[in-house]
């Protein structure tokens, strides 16, 4: 095709000529769309999407390999997980994952994959390289958050219809703790240093900060928007930087990003994002956060200087998932 | 204690805790005992052959609510068993009620008609018992004839009727042509649909009852004498929407495509307004809706979804309570701290001035979900937008003693 050749070839001039002017490479987003089993590739140096490719069934939770090379995505219809070349931009490998894999994590290694089975209440451990189910571990009804430790020594597992955050030591692949939160847990979210995880309650409105040492809920953050109905605030996706000044929370429904500083809790503003925004994903330099939008079917993207949404790109039908890599 | 047989399975399956967290369960285990009473109706043959009620309605949900309390009772220590008792049409509701209380359960989940409901609620065992109502969609129940110790899980017909009309004022669809089968349930959603067009700003254009008896609709030919019937029902009169009351299923699935004028057909068929539907598959529903049809091999009714809603309701309680006693399990229920997640995207709590579970209602055809009411700050209130649904404290006529 002429003109997507011609794109690809001015994106490329583009690049180079960023490269030339000493400016850091741009990023790569990669979004998944649940609805129509895609996965789409988007330029963060133009912030237009350059490709779509197609992938299994019903595409949730994405990440990266440790090499940036690949990326792992949760194929919930399928019941696999498929490994995407990004190189080659196709699918090279499937790799189990017990029923209705949504979302994951990945061992600080690269070598252990983490998955939340949301149909049959378990979280199932699948070693990469030999491509096999290691164990299954029972956790609470519907199994969605899974928060690995920096030190990938405990997995947080938040499940939606029990309310809890189970910590799962990850060389006994044992629950060795249970932290009741609000009601329907989404995401948990370690911070950089390993001394809390963050876990939000979609329905309960709420983020608990959990302190990772004792186990205790030391924060629990609301939110109001003026204007908005209680109801419509339901926190699903959770960021923090690595150096634990900002955390963002992806309000569902409410179509805002909450901006919250993560030493004092305190809510410093809303951002206006798309609808129903539930993931979030940093650049690779922390400069920008992108959010998936799940009913206006686009990504949202933040500028984290001026704490500003610059762009809203169009990707596939129900995006779910994204990831960022150099 | 819970009977040890009842943990085997499932201490079998968490084989893979820690010792720690197993002996957590085990030393701290506190059993909830929760009663099932149901009683067969006696249908009429319903006019919707195709769709034949299940008779294992409502129990399955209760089952599977059990089962999602225990999945999380492995991590708080907490077992909850089911004692079920389902008796045939007709018979005594007194003695299974009492053999209930007897056995010291103290939360009863009933799948009972109105005037059951209210029979067990009056005897002096049920004075210590709270009763969680899973099939009445009695507006009386929620009003005049309300009571203390009964907790409501479906929404009332007042509520299902006001659902349907917001979404009726918010497309502009204002003038209602409103049909009223034979039944008394038929007459109280009708009243409900008046009562839901003054508050909502529509207006009904026409009523009239349907009596029309169609003997030979099933023989060769019969739609003729239907299809001639509905649009002479409907012939004249300017309307936007034929609101049908027929619960039983009677006659309202013949009334679409056969008006005079081409119109919408939406209450109890055509776009109904329920508690749960079939095509529902948003904010987790879809979990719900697959859990359920593997384990009971069929869809989830709006029934099934109450009775699960009532145990979970109770799981929940007792989690949060960290208690099994059914006293401060009630509490709990009634406090503001309580909320349930239904998977209509919404916090649910009961109602203190009559008992009553807020939440949302769908708008559903057969075979899609067209909205959720109350549509997003469309119909402001003081307090919650859920209450815009049903009957309001300032207007309650409910009075518990």
């Amino acid at each position: 095709m002429p003109n997507g050749l011609t794109y690809r070839l001015v994106v490329i001039a583009a690049a180079a000529l960023l490269c030339a002017a000493g400016i850091a490479k741009a990023d790569t987003i990669y979004v998944s769309n649940e609805k129509d089993n895609t996965i789409t590739v988007v330029d963060g140096a133009s912030l237009s999407p350059v490709k779509t490719i197609a992938v299994g069934q019903r595409p949730r939770g994405i990440l990266l390999s440790r090499d940036e090379k690949s990326l792992y995505i949760c194929a919930s219809d399928s019941d696999h997980i498929e490994v995407l070349d990004l190189a080659a931009e196709k699918v090279v490998r499937i790799l189990p994952s017990g029923r209705d894999p949504e979302y994951f994590a990945l061992d600080p290694a690269g070598k252990v994959l983490y998955v939340a089975n949301e149909d049959s209440n378990l979280v199932t451990v699948v070693d990469i390289d030999r491509g096999e189910v290691v164990t299954e571990i029972p956790v609470g009804v519907e199994p969605e958050g899974m928060g690995l430790s920096p030190d990938g020594k405990y997995l947080v597992n938040t499940s939606e219809t029990t309310n809890m955050a189970h910590v799962i030591d990850t060389a006994k692949r044992e629950v060795v703790a249970n932290v009741l939160v609000d009601s329907r847990p989404r995401r948990a979210v370690w911070t950089d240093d390993g001394a809390q995880f963050w876990v939000s309650a979609e329905i309960g409105g709420t983020i608990s900060v959990v302190d990772a040492a004792k186990y205790e809920i030391v924060k629990r953050i609301a939110f109001a928007v003026p204007g908005m109905p209680a109801e419509a605030i339901q926190p699903v996706g959770v960021a923090i930087t690595r150096d634990r000044k900002l955390a963002f929370a992806a309000l569902g429904p409410a179509n805002r990003v909450a901006v919250i500083n993560a030493q004092s809790y305190e809510v410093m503003r809303y951002l206006l994002v798309g609808q129903r925004v539930w993931n979030l994903a940093f650049n690779p330099d922390q400069t920008r956060l992108y959010t998936t939008n799940g009913v206006s079917n686009d990504i949202s993207v933040i500028d984290l200087a001026a704490l500003k949404v610059i762009k809203s790109i169009p990707v596939g039908q129900l995006p779910w998932g994204v990831v960022s890599r150099r | 204690m819970a009977p040890i047989n009842n943990w085997r399975p499932i201490l079998s399956l968490v084989m893979g805790l820690t010792a720690v967290a197993v002996t957590d369960v085990c030393a701290a285990e506190q059993a909830v005992k929760i009663g099932w009473l149901s009683q067969t109706a006696n249908r009429t043959v319903a006019h919707a052959y195709l769709d034949q009620p299940p008779t294992d309605e409502g129990i399955e949900g209760a089952r599977l609510g059990i089962a999602d309390n225990n999945t999380t009772g492995h991590f708080t220590g907490q077992s909850f068993e089911l004692v079920e008792r389902l008796v045939p049409a007709e018979s005594d509701i007194a003695a299974p009620f009492r053999d209930l209380a007897a056995n010291n359960i103290r939360l009863v989940v009933t799948d009972l008609a109105a005037p059951e409901l209210l029979s067990v609620a009056a005897l002096p065992e049920a004075a210590s018992v709270t009763i969680f109502n899973t099939a009445a969609s009695d507006d009386r129940l929620r009003g005049a004839d309300c009571r203390a110790n009964i907790l409501h899980l479906p929404p009332s017909r007042a509520m299902l009727a006001d659902a349907l009309v917001q979404y009726l004022a918010t497309k502009s669809w204002p003038s209602i042509f409103l049909v009223v089968g034979r039944g008394d349930g038929d007459r109280e959603f009708a009243a409900d649909i008046r009562h839901a067009a003054k508050k909502f700003g529509a207006r009904i254009v026409q009523e009239k009852p349907w009596t029309f008896v169609p003997g030979a609709r099933r023989t060769d030919t019969g739609h003729f004498a239907i299809q001639a019937e509905v649009a002479r029902f409907t012939q004249g009169i300017s309307y936007d929407v034929l609101v049908v009351a027929d619960e039983q299923d009677e006659f309202g699935d013949e009334l679409p495509y056969r008006t005079y004028d081409p119109r919408l057909v939406a209450g109890t068929q055509g776009l109904v307004p329920s508690a749960w539907a079939r095509p529902h598959e948003q904010w987790g529903a879809t979990q719900l809706q697959e859990r359920f049809l593997h384990q009971a091999k069929r869809w989830m009714t709006d029934r099934d979804y109450a009775a699960w809603m009532a145990v979970r309701a109770i799981g929940e309680a007792a989690t949060r309570s960290k208690s099994a006693d059914p006293g401060a399990i009630s509490a709990f229920l009634r406090s503001d701290q309580f909320e349930l997640a239904g998977y209509k995207g919404a916090r649910l709590s009961f109602r203190p001035w009559d008992g009553q579970l807020r939440q949302p209602i769908l708008l559903a055809d057969a075979r899609s979900l067209v909205s959720v009411s109350p549509p997003p700050g469309r119909f402001l209130h003081q307090f919650s937008e859920l209450d815009t649904l049903g009957i309001d404290r300032p207007e309650t006529k409910c009075r518990m003693g």
